[in-house]
């Protein structure tokens, strides 16, 4: 809150104190000048898709996407500097240069895409949607039943505006408490100040494991929006784009062709697949054009992190906490809609 | 021809002659302002154009589509950014205002209460004013927030009075359903309000002419009270009392205090009013001793040396850094944003983050709390002019 302050008069001082912009293609020079990225991410944190460990070293779905991406750029996963934002402050924090891509959960929508934000939405990485926590006892079984109930709600997201839009579609009235600081909002759920915790289906999943009693909330069946969340970078350094999206295709074409942590070494050598070779450099020329560091890069961020699967299922998935099953987020070859462009 | 000029004093160099020496300093810094102005001025332009951002204000009549928790006027999804940027300006002045009222009253009261001879009484309110003022006040917004939200719930809430409800959404109370019927009432204690300041200038008068007049309090108090009744009266009680009813989810019905606000206004009130008493105490320990013995010596009760004699004269050592504290709760009440109560920050911060306009957002918000504070100090220094002392 207070740094949302500070960083909503630095993106406005910045913008009359700051130097002017350079050309196209700053981004990454600036990235690779400084020799690390910085990387927003949800602060404090965020189970599953972003915590400090005790050490400090940062792990979770969308910490290894950025990692990925260093590999990419630098072939070191470790030149990060991750960044924790909030929901109001990670955009004047990209604006402003504060970090150079957002991994934290945020949702591709027109106005972000376009608008006066001008951002870039490289690749989707998690197909989500808007849901509802309630506390098990209310016996509430759909959002239908929540008409004039108080509801817990962070500023800034597409979450507060479809809940608007929810309410007003079914006709039904309610009052929001919206704190920007997620582990107080929760905080305030958990006492019962809400009757109700909405967000993006994962983060709630998320959000419950912190709960002092996990088990008496109920996450309803319902999603009121689609929430396609990808990684965010400023529009005009179109490489910087490129480099994002390509790292995640490349985890999606790695679990479509079976290409996993185990086998990556032994497929770079032994795959027959020109596909399977091309995306592990061992038939070159992707890399170049590209601009990645090294030739196998994917072969090295296979053998770090895994393919996207592993990655999901490692951080999110059943055997994990959150305990979320992969649904939307299957390969488009096991009916899920995670779709990669030919790497070619 | 005899010259008759009388020598005349030898010529100073401008930089010695103060009166031009310091017109050209404030040329100076008047020129350094300017530029400084323009270059900032021209190099946002400069940067929101290579960013492609464009510097306008359509935004605010566009629709908002979100919600907004609380406000003195009625807010809804479809309105505009205009409109939810006024509903946070009202929640604003709303915890401002009655801040500063209920910090003013506790903060006198402490001050007074940390010179009692009391010993436990003194200490007692000397360890709040210590701990209070020496703990951040954001922390203690957080303590008032969590103690809040941990009493009970809606549906086993609190009663504390008649149709008063406790519990973690807030504290509910029966209130008047507005209709226009209550006009004549509303005027009729307008009227009341204008009387009593005219009766107790003319008792005034009497009392300094004659030595004696009947006590104001009383005929003051039948005014004011008595004419909005009678208006009632005379109208056979038209309003109808709203009383709060557990329907579904909450209360229904009745007025509430929400637990954003009376967290916000607790520590509000409790954190200015500890500066409050010590700026009061200071006041008071500034009129010299033999006020006090004058006083003694003409036989007046001790409540009475205080409000006569005392506090008036401290008033001129109180007032100017009251001010101050004034606008501070008035600034800390941005604090808002961290426990969600939708104040002109937290309500613009959205709309900066939903709109992108991070600019002409911090614009208004300056500009509204710059406002807000010159007509504070505007006030306080023309009341400040009616206590000081008048040479006579």
């Amino acid at each position: 809150m207070i740094r949302n302050f500070v960083l909503a008069g630095l993106a406005a001082s910045a913008l009359v104190f700051g130097p002017t912009a350079a050309e196209a293609g700053r981004d990454l020079d600036a990235i690779k000048a400084r020799g690390t990225i910085r990387c927003g991410v949800q602060g404090p944190s965020n189970p599953g898709f972003g915590v400090p460990n005790a050490q400090g070293v940062w792990g979770g779905f969308n910490v290894e996407i950025c990692r990925a991406v260093a590999i990419t750029i630098f072939n070191d996963p470790s030149k990060v500097e991750f960044v924790p934002v909030t929901t109001q402050s990670r955009f004047p924090a990209l604006t402003n240069g504060e970090v150079d891509i957002l991994s934290n959960n945020s949702t591709w929508t027109l106005t972000r895409d376009t608008g006066v934000n001008r951002f870039n939405f490289p690749a989707i990485v998690f197909f989500d949607g808007q849901s509802v926590m309630v506390p098990r006892r209310l016996n509430v079984t759909s959002a239908k039943q929540l008409n004039g109930a108080t509801v817990c709600v962070q500023p800034g997201t597409t979450t507060e505006l479809n809940l608007a839009d929810y309410f007003r579609q079914n006709n039904m009235t309610f009052r929001p408490v919206v704190i920007e600081a997620l582990d107080e909002l929760r905080r305030a759920y958990d006492q019962g100040r809400c009757d109700v915790f909405t967000n993006d289906f994962a983060a709630l999943a998320a959000a419950r494991v912190l709960l002092t009693n996990p088990r008496d909330h109920v996450i309803l069946p319902e999603r009121i929006s689609k929430e396609p969340l990808s990684p965010v970078v400023r529009q005009g350094d179109e490489e910087l784009t490129n480099i994002v999206a390509w790292t995640v295709f490349g985890l999606i074409d790695a679990e479509e062709f079976g290409i996993t942590q185990a086998n990556v070494d032994q497929m770079a050598t032994t795959a027959t697949d020109p596909r399977i070779r091309r995306l592990l450099g061992t038939e070159p020329g992707m890399s170049a054009a590209l601009g990645a560091a090294d030739a196998g890069y994917m072969r090295a961020i296979i053998k770090a992190f895994g393919n996207y699967g592993e990655i999901f299922e490692r951080h999110l998935g059943t055997n994990t906490p959150l305990g979320l099953e992969r649904g939307l987020n299957r390969t488009w070859t096991n009916g899920g809609l995670l779709y990669a462009p030919p790497a070619r | 021809m005899t010259t008759t000029d009388r020598p005349t004093a030898p010529k100073t160099a401008f930089w010695n002659d103060p009166v031009k020496r310091g017109l050209a300093l404030q040329a100076g810094l008047v020129l350094f302002v300017v530029v400084v102005v323009w270059a900032a001025f021209n190099n946002m332009s400069a940067n929101m154009l290579a960013r492609g951002l464009t510097f306008g204000w359509d935004y605010l009549g566009r629709q908002a589509n979100f919600a907004i928790g609380e406000g003195l006027i009625s807010f809804a999804p479809t309105d505009t950014y205009g409109r939810a940027i006024v509903v946070g300006l009202l929640n604003t002045l709303r915890i401002a205002v009655v801040g500063i009222v209920l910090a003013t009253l506790l903060g006198v009261a402490v001050g007074v209460m940390r010179l009692s001879s009391n010993p436990l009484l003194a200490r007692i309110v000397a360890g709040y004013v210590e701990v209070v003022r020496n703990t951040p006040l954001l922390l203690q917004l957080f303590l008032w927030y969590a103690i809040i939200n941990a009493l009970p719930g809606p549906r086993q809430a609190l009663p504390v009075g008649p149709g008063m409800f406790l519990s973690n959404r807030g504290m509910k109370m029966p209130w008047v359903e507005w209709s226009p019927a209550l006009w004549p009432a509303i005027w009729a204690l307008v009227a009341g309000i204008v009387a009593s300041v005219v009766v107790a200038k003319a008792l005034k008068r009497r009392r300094e002419a004659t030595g004696d007049a009947p006590p104001v309090l009383p005929i003051a108090a039948g005014l004011i009270l008595g004419l909005p009744f009678l208006a009632l009266a005379a109208q056979g009680f038209p309003a109808t009392l709203s009383v709060p009813v557990l329907q579904g989810f909450n209360f229904s019905g009745g007025v509430e205090l929400s637990p954003e606000f009376v967290a916000l206004l607790l520590g509000l009130v409790l954190y200015t009013a500890a500066f409050i008493a010590e700026i009061v105490r200071g006041g008071i320990v500034s009129v010299s001793k033999g006020q006090w013995e004058a006083a003694n010596a003409l036989g007046l009760p001790a409540p009475r040396i205080m409000r006569l004699v005392i506090l008036p004269q401290a008033l001129r050592v109180i007032i100017p850094p009251l001010t101050s504290q004034y606008l501070n709760l008035t600034k800390n009440s941005s604090l808002a944003v961290a426990i969600g109560y939708p104040d002109l920050v937290h309500v613009s911060n959205t709309t900066m983050n939903q709109t992108g306009r991070a600019v002409e957002v911090i614009l208004v918000f300056a500009v509204v709390y710059l406002t807000i504070s010159l007509v504070t100090s505007a006030f306080m220094n023309w009341y400040n002019g009616r206590v000081a002392i008048r040479e006579r």
